[in-house]
């Protein structure tokens, strides 16, 4: 939780722009995204210049070249082992890495999901939008299958990724989705993310209005938002619907979806973002909408557990060394075994 | 023990190699007679012949493992072209190093690892048995029962036949020990230090050793002793050292100097690997290593390190640095310091994982997209390992640039005596971060650069200094993204010459062995020093016009290289590759330097390199006659 001093502003969003012209599409999800960080940041406690974004290839690693703060637009897929060699050297700045699909779940799979397995007090905004944007249209390793795109022009073969799945395997302990159409709740998680000691992982998805509009519009649009949306809140049962009159109840270890007109909602399952089990149904909420029977996606907070981080493990083991031996560099240098020649 | 009764031979040097199984024990043996060789004022010279795989099939010529030395009283450079002295543990072992046995030298062979089966894995045609056919007439061949004799001093211990088998090595260190005179105090040291843990082990491996050496002594009337006095060496304090320990211990004597955090992150691979292990070991330096998930991450990571102010350092060998090359160029975009160490293998591709070659050095010089100058620097022996890798970090801190460190498996694995410093005789390395700034101060440009076209390093943390850095080509000054035309042709030059001035801030190329001016130069580089060396002061002996320079700086090369190379008529120029300096050499300079290449993952022999210089020089002296006649 933030305590009040922590809530005092240490700088204002106005002062986390640059004079850097934007270069994302007019109308893309970029932009609220990047508005929501501005505006969440100065409630943090931080020190502007303690705050770092790291970033890989791609529309969205364009970010840190608007944040007033330090950052690095780095190579393709690597910012995470970036993050990581600055956290482990430096545990006490705030290192945001922003990434999206085809940066964190591609090219850079493999540093994302050791990342998630090591625990790095750090925090992912992995920007989904299910398509490759910056190189004008392909699709991406989240694309879902039969996607037409230029590379797929009778609709792509790939089975997708399911980036939660992927990131409660790889042994992620903080893991949660939102949205760039719903400023409100992203910022929450935004707050929540920064919180999380150990590395968050916030999924966004996000709009690219050029290449692949529309691609999370049964979440985002007023018509059937409610129906196709499920938000999750700690210790609240899970409901859903137009009326809220929808619920999922936990058959054993089978979900089922249930109308409150069967069931009452203290019978539904509990939200409980400590419970691994349950987090790995919920990651699973991952139909594609036009199916019959799907269940609706989940936004929010899925999972959270404390853990210790990579850099506290590495920084004991220093000071645990240092204690059993003091440094001397020149009986190092001198080693063991030494000869005189006169 | 006893005094000497027989009679002692007087040697200047002598080149043992023990050969045997991988699990005989053969480096460990090779290792403690290195030890006190060393610690009796020889000077020596090491290298370690792995096999590549693991666990190669017992008695099979793949799993054949050999350690070569050289001891002398003289000062030596290489481990000697041919050995004096073969010892074998089994068929295999003597058929994979026959080769490298001098006309007249001594083998001693344990008769068991020739028996039907070890002969049979060795490849020996059915019937034949090279310790009994007479074929190895031309050498001094001793049988002996080295296994027998090992389970006869421990009948009785209680030990099982493997763990007996185990120690038969002791048994051949003990007896070689007798045979150059030594003492094996020291080896019994190490014992009780190694088995600590258990006292049973410690009594055996004791017994084992002092058992080889009484069998010398009450064999004396077959073998003849020889003694190789201490060498007459620099005065000072000695230790023994490999080029991947002196390499391990550079780097932390560069963050002590240097004042920084060294963050040192690697990707398990042959044979940089023993870098990571040694560090591992040394935490209490306050030095983080990482492990990362592959070549990429490990480079990446060092890069984030170095983001935030620490030394970030990466290793690897050839394939691992071919992973790396995307990521060099974004630290050389960054203009941060970075080292990235390449402990050279035989390539392409997986290529000879435990041999030696130096064909990465146009990798390390051209081997990335775009103009992509980085400075690169390669030692020339193990202990030189040391200072070179302080000079790489001195030059990536002062000049804001990655530096690639050469070594190879040569260098990482051999050993030889060092002149240890002491950490305040070690260069000094200037660090400065840029200062904080408040609003009142006019605006950061983090590529403004100072009079060494050198930005300065602003770390995270420090209040005022918020700026942007990547991979996409900077503004001049700004660093903001810039796709214009003038700007980009600009940034590649002023990083072009960054790197090139650099040449003013080393020394001067020397001449290392001969005359300023003459017939004949010898460049090289890297581990090829010795050979070279030794071939030079032997030519010279015979009265050839002969010299050496050994480059240490590749890029930039040192400021007066031209005008050294054209004070010689000729210029040859040896590299363990297929002519890699040599291209570099006559491109900037527009002479005709010679080759002499070998590819064959082993070092120059110093005959290889003497019969080239006699060549180029009787060559010469004859076009000389025909044009005077
Ligand atoms: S291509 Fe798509 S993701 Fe990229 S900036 Fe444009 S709208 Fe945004």
């Amino acid at each position: 939780m933030i305590d009040k001093k922590e809530m005092e502003k240490t700088f204002t969003s106005k002062e986390l722009l640059t004079d850097q012209e934007i270069r994302w599409c007019p109308g893309c999800g970029d932009y609220s995204i990047l508005k929501q960080v501005q505006t969440v940041l100065p409630e943090l406690g931080l020190k502007r210049e303690n705050i770092v974004f790291i970033s890989g290839i791609g529309c969205s690693s364009r970010f840190p070249y608007y944040m007033e703060t330090f950052g690095m637009h780095s190579i393709h897929g690597r910012a995470t082992a970036i993050a990581s060699g600055l956290k482990a050297s430096r545990p006490e700045l705030s290192v945001w890495i922003v990434t999206g699909d085809g940066d964190a779940l591609s090219i850079g799979g493999n540093h994302f999901i050791h990342l998630l397995r090591r625990n790095f007090d750090v925090n992912i905004l992995l920007f989904n939008n299910e398509i490759y944007g910056l190189t004008k249209g392909q699709y991406s390793p989240t694309s879902p299958k039969g996607q037409i795109s230029k590379s797929t022009p009778v609709g792509s073969i790939d089975h997708p990724f399911n980036p939660l799945a992927l990131s409660i395997g790889a042994g992620a302990t903080f893991i949660a989705r939102a949205m760039d159409r719903d400023p409100i709740q992203l910022r929450e998680l935004l707050k929540r993310t920064h919180q999380h000691k150990g590395t968050s992982l916030l999924e966004i998805y996000q709009n690219c209005n050029v290449f692949n509009d529309g691609a999370f519009e049964v979440y985002t649009e007023k018509a059937t938002k409610k129906e196709e949306t499920l938000f999750l809140h700690q210790g609240a049962p899970l409901l859903f619907g137009s009326g809220h009159d929808k619920g999922i109840w936990l058959d054993g270890l089978k979900p089922r979806i249930v109308h409150l007109n069967d069931r009452s909602a203290d019978e539904l399952w509990i939200h409980d973002e400590k419970d691994k089990t349950k987090a790995g149904l919920l990651v699973n909420f991952f139909d594609d909408p036009s199916s019959i029977n799907h269940f609706p996606r989940p936004f929010g907070v899925f999972y959270e557990e404390e853990k210790e981080t990579y850099e506290d493990a590495l920084n004991q083991q220093l000071e645990e060394a240092i204690k059993l031996k003091k440094a001397d560099i020149n009986e190092l240098l001198r080693g063991r075994n030494t000869w005189e020649i006169n | 023990m006893k005094s000497m009764k027989s009679k002692t031979e007087l040697k200047t040097d002598i080149t043992i190699i023990f050969a045997g199984d991988s699990g005989d024990g053969i480096q460990l043996t090779g290792a403690q007679f290195t030890n006190t060789a060393a610690l009796l004022g020889n000077d020596i010279s090491t290298f370690p012949n792995f096999p590549a795989e693991i666990r190669a099939p017992q008695g099979s010529l793949a799993g054949v493992s050999g350690f070569q030395l050289r001891f002398g009283s003289i000062e030596i450079f290489t481990p000697g072209d041919s050995a004096d002295v073969l010892v074998v543990m089994n068929a295999a072992a003597l058929k994979a190093n026959l080769p490298q046995l001098k006309k007249g030298g001594t083998i001693l062979a344990d008769a068991e690892g020739f028996d039907l089966k070890n002969l049979k894995l060795a490849k020996y045609p059915e019937g034949i048995n090279p310790l009994k056919d007479g074929s190895l007439d031309q050498f001094k061949l001793y049988e002996l029962n080295i296994s027998k004799l090992t389970r006869n001093a421990l009948e009785g211990s209680g030990l099982g036949t493997k763990e007996i088998d185990r120690s038969k090595n002791m048994f051949v260190l003990g007896f070689i020990y007798w045979l150059y005179t030594r003492d094996i105090e020291n080896s019994l040291e190490y014992i009780k230090e190694k088995f600590k843990t258990s006292p049973a082990l410690i009594e055996a491996n004791s017994k084992v050793l002092k058992a080889g050496y009484y069998f010398g002594e009450t064999s004396e009337s077959i073998f003849s002793r020889v003694e190789v006095k201490a060498a007459k060496l620099e005065k000072g304090t000695y230790r023994n050292i490999t080029g991947n320990q002196a390499s391990a211990l550079g780097l932390l004597a560069s963050a002590h100097k240097s004042g920084l955090k060294l963050f040192y992150s690697g990707y398990p691979i042959t044979p940089a690997s023993d870098i990571l292990h040694e560090l591992a070991k040394n935490k209490n330096f306050g030095v983080k290593t990482f492990q990362a998930e592959d070549e990429i991450a490990a480079i990446s990571a060092a890069i984030g390190a170095s983001f935030g102010g620490s030394l970030g350092v990466t290793a690897s060998s050839g394939p691992g640095i071919a992973l790396k090359a995307e990521a060099i160029g974004l630290a050389l975009m960054l203009e941060i310091p970075l080292l990235i160490i390449n402990v050279q293998r035989g390539g392409p591709s997986t290529g000879l994982p435990t041999k030696t070659e130096q064909s990465d050095l146009l990798q390390a010089i051209h081997g990335r997209n775009g103009e992509a100058p980085v400075a690169v620097i390669a030692a020339s022996g193990p202990a030189d390992s040391f200072d070179t890798i302080v000079e790489a970090v001195r030059i990536a801190i002062e000049h804001m640039t990655p530096v690639f460190f050469l070594s190879d498996g040569y260098i990482a694995n051999g050993s030889e005596p060092w002149k240890f410093p002491t950490i305040e005789e070690v260069a000094e390395i200037k660090t400065s971060f840029a200062r904080q700034r408040s609003s009142e101060d006019p605006k950061f440009l983090p590529y403004k650069r100072n009079e060494k076209l050198v930005r300065e390093w602003a770390i995270p943390g420090t209040a005022g200094l918020e700026h942007r850095v990547g991979g996409l080509e900077k503004e001049n000054e700004t660093g903001n993204i810039s796709y214009d035309p003038d700007n980009h042709e600009l940034m590649v030059k002023l990083r072009e010459e960054k790197i090139a001035s650099i040449a003013s801030y080393i020394p001067l190329q020397k001449i290392d062995s001969g005359a300023n001016s003459g017939n004949l130069l010898i460049l090289g580089w890297g581990s090829t020093y010795g050979a070279i060396k030794t071939a030079t002061l032997k030519a010279i002996g015979q009265g050839y016009k002969v010299s050496h320079a050994h480059i240490r700086y590749l890029n930039p090369l040192p400021l007066n290289l031209g005008d050294l190379l054209i004070r010689f008529d000729q210029v040859l120029i040896p590299e363990l590759n297929n002519g890699q300096l040599i291209k570099l050499i006559r491109e900037k300079y527009l002479i005709p330097a010679i080759g002499l290449n070998k590819i064959k993952g082993l070092p120059f022999t110093t005959e290889e390199i003497y019969t080239k210089i006699k060549q180029l020089s009787t060559q010469r002296s004859e076009k000389q006659v025909s044009i005077q006649g």
